[in-house]
């Protein structure tokens, strides 16, 4: 066992991915993320933050490199043992990507898949304590009245939430999370990030959360990574991500008023610019 | 200044083709026009033109056979047709289930293999497609026989195609992010295929088979005509005894059962979403 530091929960190591078409997506990732650490991952649109995490639970295989669950590589696994270690990751989406045409409670317990057999799934029939602890998830995050409900009834930011939920039936040790945020309006974002971080602290999980939106990185995250054409160019906590930082990542810009005015201001111009209809915003400029 | 530019543009010519593409245009009609007049000479040296000014006298004459229908007949037909939508409900969903298969193999983001087991798969579709159920039923009721197990089997074979084709540019279309999650949970591939898959196409699945359904119930009632059972194996002796009243009786009757499987199927189709 190489490893120095104790208590790494995933360790990319010298990854490298490029697609068919010849664009390199990740060149040289290093990262480390220790047992119930948060870490959020910003950069540009096409910097490879969505490929990064795919990588680790293999949704896109990898060009070359490492990585470690555990201190179990999972580059390597063949189609059983991958899905074993799948089950020890969770993983949230942009678009939710609940199986829309299933009740709320058939997508939280699809979040046992990897646990049950064939014609037990099949046919519905998860072991009782899946069931019960699907109930008092639902019920944590606010939805036990809708476990019946189908899921393309339900408004964005439900849907999130039985996201999330899908994603602890797993009992995960990890975390992935894929622009968790992109599809909500400012007020349900910070309340679906509140809630990702109060259930990694609740029991003790990692996450990597894709996210855009810096000023929400920067509230709610332990550490931030950022991330440019494929390379990291940022590591540290929200403090030390200055504008030169910003800069790094993103590209010139003024980034007085992503920085200067503190959290609050922020806040109410993303709040501003989200909310307001296209159409009011075109009649003010006119 | 803007004067000016006004006057540009008006002077400003806007054609729809290049002088050329009008050529082209007008020279393509010609040749329309031409092959018509050519195709109707044809057709009429074919023809004896004098049966063709009798038709109208003809058909009345038929008619005048073909009526009051004989109703007391209806009374043999009740189990031909009863056979013949069997036939066609057997056959339709023996072809769901062998379709659902044939149509994961052929869908380019189900398949085992784009090389090796996709272009079988479309061969199977393609062949089921290409012979109509009539010249199935043939072929087979030299196999194994005349009867409704012959006509069942022909709607099968014909149907298997066109629900395979159908369904599998259904996969084609589905959502694959729901599939990614369904796969990030550690799910077997038959837990992905029969819960990241199977719920975004079963609504497919319905619509494509009651579709087939009501187009095989029309196809079931000539199949008797080459002797694989139902109503059209009574509609070729009536026709071959002359007995137009039993044919009319006959033609009403199938007229009936298809205005009664629309509507089903339509029905059908509007209830699932």
């Amino acid at each position: 066992m190489p490893e120095v530091l104790p208590a790494a929960v995933l360790e990319v190591a010298c990854l490298v991915k490029r697609y068919p078409t010849g664009d390199l997506a990740l060149r040289d990732v290093n990262l480390r993320i220790g047992r119930g650490e948060v870490v959020a991952l910003i950069g540009p649109s096409g910097a490879g933050k969505s490929t990064l995490i795919r990588c680790v639970n293999r949704l896109v295989q990898p060009t070359s490199g490492s990585v470690r669950l555990d201190g179990a590589e999972v580059t390597g696994l063949g189609s059983t043992a991958l899905r074993r270690e799948r089950r020890r990751m969770g993983m949230i989406f942009q678009e939710y990507a609940l199986i829309e045409r299933l009740t709320v409670m058939e997508n939280a317990l699809s979040g046992r898949l990897g646990y049950t057999g064939f014609w037990r799934s099949w046919f519905r029939r998860f072991p009782q304590a899946d069931v019960a602890e699907a109930f008092a998830l639902l019920d944590r995050v606010g939805l036990k009245e809708m476990a019946n409900k189908r899921a393309d009834a339900l408004s964005g930011g439900q849907r999130q939430r039985v996201g999330i939920v899908r994603a602890l039936m797993q009992r995960p040790e990890l975390l992935l999370v894929d622009e968790p945020t992109a599809s909500l309006d400012p007020k349900t974002s910070r309340q679906i990030m509140r809630l990702i971080l109060e259930l990694c602290t609740e029991r003790g999980l990692a996450a990597i959360i894709n996210i855009h939106d810096v000023a929400l990185a920067r509230q709610f995250a332990q550490r931030i990574v950022g991330l440019r054409a494929g390379a990291i160019v940022f590591d540290g906590p929200p403090d030390s991500l200055d504008a030169a930082a910003l800069t790094a990542i993103y590209g010139d810009e003024d980034w007085s008023a992503t920085l200067g005015q503190g959290r609050k201001a922020t806040d109410e111009e993303e709040e501003h610019h989200s909310t307001v209809p296209d159409v009011e915003r075109l009649a003010g400029l006119a | 200044m803007s004067a000016n530019t006004e006057a540009r543009t008006q002077d400003v010519v806007w054609r729809r083709r290049t002088p050329m593409g009008d050529l082209l245009a007008w020279g393509a009609w010609l040749a329309i026009v031409l092959a018509t007049v050519l195709s109707f000479r044809q057709i009429s040296d074919a023809t004896i033109w004098d049966f063709v000014w009798d038709a109208p006298q003809q058909g009345a004459d038929l008619l005048s056979r073909a009526v009051p229908p004989r109703w007391s007949y209806a009374s043999v037909l009740w189990k031909p047709l009863w056979d013949t939508v069997n036939m066609a409900t057997l056959g339709t969903l023996l072809a769901v289930i062998l379709g659902i298969p044939v149509a994961v193999l052929a869908a380019r983001n189900t398949t085992p293999s784009v090389l090796l087991v996709r272009p079988l798969a479309l061969f199977v579709i393609v062949a089921s497609r290409s012979i109509n159920s009539l010249i199935w039923a043939l072929v087979l009721v030299v196999i194994i026989g005349p009867g409704p197990l012959a006509g069942t089997l022909a709607i099968a074979l014909r149907s298997v195609g066109f629900i395979g084709k159908l369904l599998y540019e259904a996969i084609e279309e589905i959502d694959p992010v729901q599939v990614e999650a369904v796969e990030a949970t550690g799910a077997t591939r038959a837990q992905v295929l029969s819960w990241g898959i199977l719920p975004q196409v079963a609504p497919a699945i319905a619509g494509i088979g009651v579709f087939r359904w009501d187009i095989n119930i029309r196809e079931a009632t000539v199949l008797g005509l080459v002797g694989a059972g139902g109503i059209g194996l009574q509609l070729e002796g009536s026709v071959a005894t002359l007995a137009w009243p039993q044919v009319s009786v006959i033609l009403l009757l199938i007229l009936a059962t298809v205005v009664v499987s629309e509507w089903v199927s339509a029905r059908v189709r509007k209830a699932i979403t």
